[in-house]
């Protein structure tokens, strides 16, 4: 595989801080994988761009801590963790001394994008070459130190160890490592059969702080005289603002100002800015979609699907249309933005996947220039694709601009369902023609509803790329048929998936249904397989469902064996993967939005079923294929076939053929 | 505006608030406890759940004037220092968080679900409707039944 040259070099004097540019070629290929089939056109408005390089930074401080500013977001993926591990078992450092604060927007342009499953796959090499070089000098300072040579020296828990017993903590050494510039050493990282760290099942970093309530997202945060701030948005997607009687008065109050998107009320509290909020009188335009409702949606998106090719001679066609309703990303903590803005600069502090993008678009909202705004990236509670634009960062500085003053703006939850983002409305046709006791021609359209993107079917609907994108949806609709091919050939579900999969694929696919697969369960019962390629892994799901009522299924069983190459982290890949499942489960099962007249129906957890305790599978497993290959993806991996898994599982359950998502509306 | 005394982990403390104001802001925008998060403001996704004299509350939608005189625990009040709550502690011991943000409302959940019935089952545990974006279920299961070995 092709790694870009890392070039690791000495920055500061005073402590040892090495930089490492990192190339955007695996970002490039994550846009590759997630580039949309014909007919089937990209839908997110996300612009992801980048210069060439990006830099991660690690320094060792006098206090023996580790430090590395990551250009990635936390979001609970765990990314945070797996580059501790990576620094640390270059290093030899302990995980409890590695530091991962999240960098600031890098305003000296540059890729600092989380997404498309790629930080892991794009971190590995330069985080363990940076640490490498890092270790390379402590030990050669060390070396000089005790005049003697720096072969024989180890290091070992945050410190070198002479042959002799002396130890010198790394925070000892790295003034003096600092000023070293060719390491006695090599610094190479180490071979994957030494590693100690890489590969061990490890507890989140943050664990405690989580457990605890001390972790602080952005709305946790204290930013002098930064007020609460909510907008009143409305009723109907894209209506605006005709006239308001503004609510200056009620108690509290600070700010009413108005922005594009409503009218935002700044006050001393999230209660009096809701009391404000809901007090105003406004009237809003009818919007441009207000007579259009799922049916419509539907209709038009069926109409925009190309016509089908001939079938070849003498073949029997299986097919079906498979309709995916809108779904929110509905992350926990709901969209909040801190924003300081003065005459000459701005001062922001949020949750982003794309944090240069989003100071750039700040600014031009704001009209400062793009270096006067400086951007504080926060863990988030959850994204899913969500943090991928920067809605509420854009409304907090045109809030705090008009206020004069900083704002905490809170997107409510009404609002996050409402106004979306949301993965789009997609309609699927999947037609394969079997011939000779094989599929002999596969074909698959699909046409989602499109945000002004021009292609597709263009609503002025609110957009983003939800957890795995289009896989998300494309493998469910194939794995049905796939299914109903098997039982035309009277072929078992799983022996026939094998004859069409890749060697790693296929070796995912026996793990999962290995002991399980075909065993007999009881009445109304049914069991599911998929499997899933991408992001350079593979996945294979079992589903065992129990639909006794088929209104009420429960998922009794989930089952993944997962190759990802190399693990980093064998529990957070299980988290991921759990995750996942619970994606696929609500997508299928329970957890979609409607629109009526242009509005979202949904406008709570109340109303939009993502899967609770009860709906979670009370057996769940994860098998983690041995490899030695570089890191895949992994963050978005699971839901294709999860969901894939539980519809096919559905379908055998109840002896139907699901063709509209989710199934229990 | 009325005064309100209370006790929130421990502590006696005072707030100047309108009555209807709900203990989740009372705590996050008064007092600065922001372990409670707001996820609804509705009671439904229960990411705010906290304890009102042992027994667990959505701030979200219980007013200030209704905990006058009355004891709050918060996630923050439930280790004891540095010694976690078993609950915690369990948590830990199976790395259930992952973006972390319902977790209190989470831990908060067990362990007035363990005060209640101190060995769970399944179905005891099924009636939790904390709602976890990131799908831990599996491992907040886990984590109550461990747990629940040390009531």
């Amino acid at each position: 595989m092709e790694r870009r040259k890392v070039i690791v070099y000495a920055l500061s004097a005073s402590t040892l801080t090495l930089v490492a540019p990192l190339g955007i070629r695996r970002l490039a290929q994550a846009e590759a994988a997630q580039a949309p089939a014909p007919g089937d056109p990209h839908r997110s408005d996300v612009v992801v761009v980048g210069a060439d390089e990006e830099k991660l930074v690690l320094e060792v401080t006098a206090a023996n801590k580790v430090r590395v500013r990551l250009p990635r977001a936390e979001v609970g993926q765990g990314i945070t963790t797996a580059v501790a591990m990576m620094i640390a078992e270059e290093l030899d450092a302990r995980l409890a001394d590695v530091d991962i604060p999240l960098a600031d927007a890098r305003t000296d342009g540059g890729n600092q994008f989380t997404g498309g499953s790629s930080s892991v796959s794009s971190l590995y090499d330069p985080a363990r070459r940076l640490a490498a070089a890092a270790r390379a000098r402590l030990v050669t300072a060390a070396a000089r130190q005790w005049h003697v040579p720096a072969k024989t020296l180890r290091t070992k828990d945050t410190t070198v160890v002479a042959p002799d017993g002396r130890t010198a903590t790394f925070g000892s050494l790295t003034a003096a490592a600092s000023g070293i510039t060719h390491p006695d050493v090599p610094a190479k990282p180490k071979p994957a059969a030494q590693h100690r760290t890489i590969g061990r099942p490890t507890t989140r970093i943050d664990a405690r702080d989580l457990v605890t309530g001390k972790a602080r997202y952005a709305g946790d945060l204290t930013v002098a005289g930064a007020k609460p701030a909510v907008v009143a948005r409305s009723p109907k997607l894209g209506g605006t603002v005709v006239s308001v009687d503004d609510a200056r008065a009620m108690p509290g109050v600070l700010a009413v100002v108005r922005i594009p998107s409503g009218v935002a009320v700044v006050a001393e509290t999230f209660h009096h800015a809701f009391q404000a909020r809901d007090a105003l009188k406004i009237k809003w335009s009818s919007g441009p979609i207000a007579t259009l409702s799922d049916a419509g949606i539907r209709t038009r998106l069926r109409a925009a699907l190309p016509p089908l090719s001939a079938a070849p001679r003498g073949s029997t066609p299986v097919k079906g249309e498979f309709e995916f309703a809108f779904v929110s990303h509905a992350p926990m903590e709901v969209l909040t933005a801190v924003a300081d803005v003065r005459t000459d600069r701005a001062e922001l502090w949020f949750s982003s996947q794309t944090p240069v993008e989003a100071a750039e678009s700040v600014a031009a909202a704001i009209r400062l220039p793009a270096g006067k705004v400086r951007v504080h990236v926060v863990r988030a509670g959850g994204s899913f694709g969500r943090r991928l634009n920067y809605d509420a960062a854009i409304e907090a500085a045109l809030i705090s601009k008009a206020a004069r003053r900083p704002v905490k703006l809170m997107w409510s939850r009404a609002d996050d369902i409402r106004h979306g983002r949301m993965r789009p409305a997609t309609y699927r046709r999947v037609r394969a023609n079997v011939k000779d006791g094989r599929i002999a021609r596969l074909d698959h359209d699909a046409t989602s509803v499109n945000e002004g993107a021009g292609h597709g079917l263009d609503l002025p609907i609110p957009l983003g790329a939800w957890r795995s994108v289009d896989s998300g949806t494309s493998r469910v609709a194939e794995e049905l048929i796939l299914d109903e091919v098997a039982r035309t050939l009277h072929k078992d579900p799983v022996a026939f998936r094998r004859t069409r999969l890749t060697a790693p694929a296929k070796a995912v696919l026996d793990k999962a249904a290995a002991g399980r697969w075909g065993r007999l369960l009881p009445a109304h019962w049914g069991q599911g397989v998929a499997v899933h390629e991408e992001y350079g892994s593979y996945l294979a799901c079992l589903a065992e469902i129990d639909a006794t009522d088929p209104r009420k299924p429960r998922v009794k069983t989930i089952v993944m064996a997962v190759d990802v190459g190399t693990v980093i982290n064998p529990r957070g890949l299980e988290a991921q993967l759990m995750g996942a499942a619970m994606d696929g489960i609500s997508t299928i099962l329970h957890a979609g939005l409607h629109i009526d007249r242009g509005a979202v129906r949904e406008s709570s957890f109340a109303d939009f079923h993502y899967a609770r305790q009860r709906q979670s599978p009370l057996d769940f497993k994860v098998h983690i294929m041995p490899s030695k290959r570089a890191p895949g993806g992994a963050g978005e991996l699971g839901v294709p076939a999860a969901a894939a898994a539980v519809a096919t599982a559905y379908a055998r359950a109840t002896g139907t053929h699901p063709r509209r998502f989710p199934i229990v509306s | 505006m009325p005064q309100y005394s209370l006790t929130v982990n421990g502590e006696p403390v005072t707030v100047d608030a309108p009555a209807d104001m709900p203990l989740l802001w009372a705590l996050r925008d008064l007092l600065g406890i922001t372990g409670p998060k707001y996820g609804c403001g509705i009671g439904a996704c229960r990411a705010c759940t906290s304890h009102l004299d042992g027994a667990e509350i959505q701030p979200c939608v219980v007013p200030i004037a209704d905990c006058a005189g009355r004891q709050v625990t918060t996630i923050e009040g439930l280790a004891d220092g540095d010694h976690l709550h078993p609950v915690q502690q369990a948590w830990l011991d199976c790395d259930v968080a992952q973006c972390g943000f319902c977790q209190p409302g989470q831990i908060m959940a067990a362990v007035a679900l363990l005060n209640r019935t101190p060995h769970p089952t399944d179905a005891d545990i099924d009636k939790i409707e904390n709602v976890c974006r990131c799908g831990t279920y599996h491992r907040v299961r886990q984590a109550i039944k461990k747990a629940s070995g040390h009531h």
